[in-house]
């Protein structure tokens, strides 16, 4: 591989750098880095005036569903997807069959990761953090943190017992690993399948009450205090009430963070009354004013990351009677449009602002090395167009699954290329 | 004039003339079933399949004495066991019935919106004979035919709609149906079985039945699960029935006669007293017999506008 990436924006929160530049990329690594580079023979130029050059963006929470459900997604599949969203590396969640509580399926995972896709995207997996997600026996942490479990969680149950809630955060600090908590008060939800309120009043939908998951939150922090070595990472978080805790939290320098997903600051309940089963996702969509919180928390910081929750489902499965589908939607390929429409156009972040959400902070609360824009590294960029307009249409996505509410949605701004392990791939 | 929708899913965003057309079109179906002879040919020709998810007497028999009472061909599925859980897709189910070329399709079915699902899965007119705890309009339908009969009008009417409001379909397509036809309406239940934010609706809450009965004109009374008590929301039948059964006693605390209305099946002395059920000031019966000449109304509307 032979790159020289001329006139674009480079953009790097972990430095403070903003500046045009020209990058030489020579297999896979930066060979020179200069404000201009003057063409050499052998290297294909890409003109990326009015582009942005970001540290590859992370989504530190999807489902790959391999092993396993590899019917909805897999490995390979939700890597091109991830590459074709911009992404240079995925956190994938345990709920596999069987789940990554095990390090022999973390191998697993990471190893098939380097064989799909020309390897250019990092696959790093949440370990369990129960057996089995079954919140009774804590999962190997230490052997899956070896075998390069990065978080571990639970992810589409709760760590709901107290007990084990407090050893999960006591032995997973032994090796610097958040706990990554799927927050919800489960004896609060059963049967639930959309946010408790007005609209699910109006349906006659069981609801899932919001302060279920501000309950879990709430206690949760109070637990890390007990446990004040722990670090702490809510997933999906959805509401404004257990933003609020969060914001408290670091107010007192706890070791706390969260993220959001493009559905929750981008959707408002209403849309349920479609009985669309693609505006079916847990947490749920919530109301307007919580919207409006996320929009503030990640306006404010105290929403550390942006991540998709892509949850991918067969059509069959979604077409179904609302109360028995499946929760969760596709996201790889529509986050950094959403996130660039409704934050960086609508001015709530600005671009720093939106690439620390996507790549700089996630891989911080994850301890996974900064990426550098120096000589001698390796490349792990994301491309963007900030000014790009297209429209999502869900039967081109790469994923298996097209199970998005985002269909026919206008969109301003995408990523245009990743690279990363050596490979490139750009539009 | 004519419905907007080619197919009944509820009484939500319905206005106040759509109904009043449905309403005023029971009224001559509702005077030929006075008739010796109660068939008429309206819908001849034309098949109609009732596909029944969950088990129901009145509401299956009142729709099939009305589609034969149209002269329609028709059709009955009855499963107490959802689609899902025979391992073929609601989808499917409908698919294939229609593949037989059918007109219209009347559904009841556990889940929430499922009546919407179907209407948008297959060709056919849509019916939906409850869905979940959504909606069920013919009975809010036949509830507002009930009380234009009795009171000649349904604007200012006060009607109060006691029970389980929660899960409870009746209650959402009569509170639905009664606001746009310009009726007070009000419930009053366990808060444990009034869901969050119904204020919003436009309804006003009461927890004491001696609260409310003062102040309205009906009362519509509903059935009591007792799997909601096993599920926590009420503690038992006996504090249910002391505290919001609707007896005699409790309704002659009321300045003049109040009009008792239940969508059956009725719990005699849980929800609502025997002798209450049975006297002179409950429409009940009347309720039922209307059902057939609202869901005559819905048929002929809909099967007819094509």
């Amino acid at each position: 591989m032979k790159l020289l990436l001329k006139g674009g924006r480079l953009v790097d929160p972990a430095s403070g750098r903003d500046e045009t530049v020209d990058i030489q990329i020579l297999d896979g690594r930066i060979e020179r880095i200069a404000g201009s580079i003057a063409p050499t023979k052998g290297f294909e130029e890409i003109d990326l005036r009015g582009k942005i050059i970001a540290p590859g963006f992370i989504d530190m929470h999807v489902h790959l569903r391999e092993p396993g459900f590899e019917h909805k997604e897999t490995i390979e599949s939700g890597c091109a997807s991830a590459a074709a969203g911009g992404f240079t590396a995925v956190c994938c969640m345990p709920n596999t069959n069987p789940a990554i509580d095990d390090e022999s399926v973390a191998r697993y995972v990471r190893e098939k990761g380097k064989a799909v896709c020309g390897g250019i995207v990092d696959i790093f997996p949440i370990g369990a953090a129960t057996k089995g997600r079954q919140g009774t026996e804590l999962a190997p942490m230490a052997e899956l943190a070896q075998a390069g479990a990065v978080g571990f969680s639970d992810d589409g149950a709760p760590i709901a017992s107290a007990e084990i809630m407090r050893r999960a955060l006591e032995y997973s600090s032994m090796y610097g690993v958040p706990v990554i908590q799927h927050a919800e008060e489960p004896t609060m939800t059963q049967g639930g399948c959309m946010n408790e309120g007005v609209t699910s009043t109006r349906l006659g939908m069981p609801g899932i009450p919001p302060i279920a998951e501000e309950l879990m939150v709430a206690r949760d922090i109070i637990l890390l205090g007990y446990v004040p070595r722990a670090r702490y990472h809510v997933a999906h978080i959805s509401t404004k009430g257990a933003l609020n805790h969060v914001r408290d939290a670091k107010s007192k320098g706890m070791n706390i963070s969260c993220e959001v997903t493009p559905h929750h600051f981008t959707l408002v309940e209403d849309v349920v009354r479609s009985f669309d089963t693609n505006t079916k996702m847990n947490p749920p969509l919530r109301t307007r004013q919580d919207v409006e919180a996320m929009i503030q928390g990640l306006r404010e910081g105290s929403i550390d990351a942006i991540a998709t929750d892509h949850a991918p489902h067969t059509i069959d499965e979604k077409e179904v009677e609302y109360t028995q589908a499946p929760f969760g939607i596709v996201g790889l390929e529509t986050a950094i449009g959403l996130s660039m429409t409704e934050l960086l156009h609508k001015k709530v972040l600005t671009m720093t602002a939106l690439i620390e959400k996507l790549s700089t902070n996630p891989r911080r609360i994850l301890s996974l090395p900064t990426i550098k824009f120096a000589e001698g590294e390796m490349a792990n960029i994301t491309i963007l167009d900030p000014d790009a307009e297209w429209i999502v249409d869900t039967s081109k996505l790469h994923s298996k699954s097209k199970n998005s509410p985002f269909n026919g949605y206008r969109l301003r701004g995408k990523a245009i290329g990743i690279i990363n392990n050596g490979a490139a791939l750009i539009a | 004039m004519k419905l907007t929708s080619r197919h009944l899913l509820g009484l939500e965003g319905m206005s106040r003339e759509e109904i009043a057309l449905i309403l005023d079109t029971a009224v001559s179906f509702r005077e030929i079933l006075d008739r010796p002879i109660k068939k008429v040919p309206p819908l001849q020709g034309k098949t109609v399949v009732n596909l029944f998810f969950e088990s129901s007497t009145r509401t299956r028999i009142s729709f099939e004495l009305a589609e034969r009472r149209l002269s329609a061909d028709v059709v009955s599925f009855s499963t107490a066991a959802s689609s899902v859980s025979k391992g073929e897709t609601l989808k499917d189910t409908a698919r294939n019935i229609e593949a037989m070329k059918i007109d219209m399709v009347v559904i009841r079915h556990a889940a929430a919106g499922s009546s919407h699902f179907l209407s948008r899965v297959v060709d056919a007119n849509v019916i939906n004979a409850g869905d979940g705890g959504h909606e069920h309009p013919t009975q809010g339908l036949l509830d507002m035919y009930t009380l234009r009969e009795k009171f000649g009008k349904l604007e200012g009417l006060r009607v109060c709609i006691v029970g389980d409001i929660t899960h409870s379909r009746v209650a959402r397509s009569n509170i639905y149906g009664l606001s746009t036809m310009g009726a007070h309406v009000s419930v009053c239940g366990p808060a444990t079985l009034i869901p969050r934010d119904l204020e919003q609706l436009g309804v006003k809450v009461y927890h004491r039945l001696e609260d409310i009965i003062p102040e309205v004109d009906a009362l519509n009374v509903l059935r009591i699960q007792l799997e909601r008590q096993k599920s926590g929301l009420f503690p038992s039948l006996r504090e249910y029935h002391r505290f919001f059964g609707v007896t005699k006693e409790k309704v002659s605390k009321a300045p003049g006669p109040i009009t008792i209305m239940h969508p059956g099946p009725i719990n005699r002395d849980v929800e609502l007293s025997a002798d209450l059920a049975d006297s002179e000031h409950s429409v009940i019966l009347q309720q039922v017999t209307n059902g057939v000449a609202i869901r005559m109304a819905v048929l002929y509307l809909l099967g007819t506008s094509n």
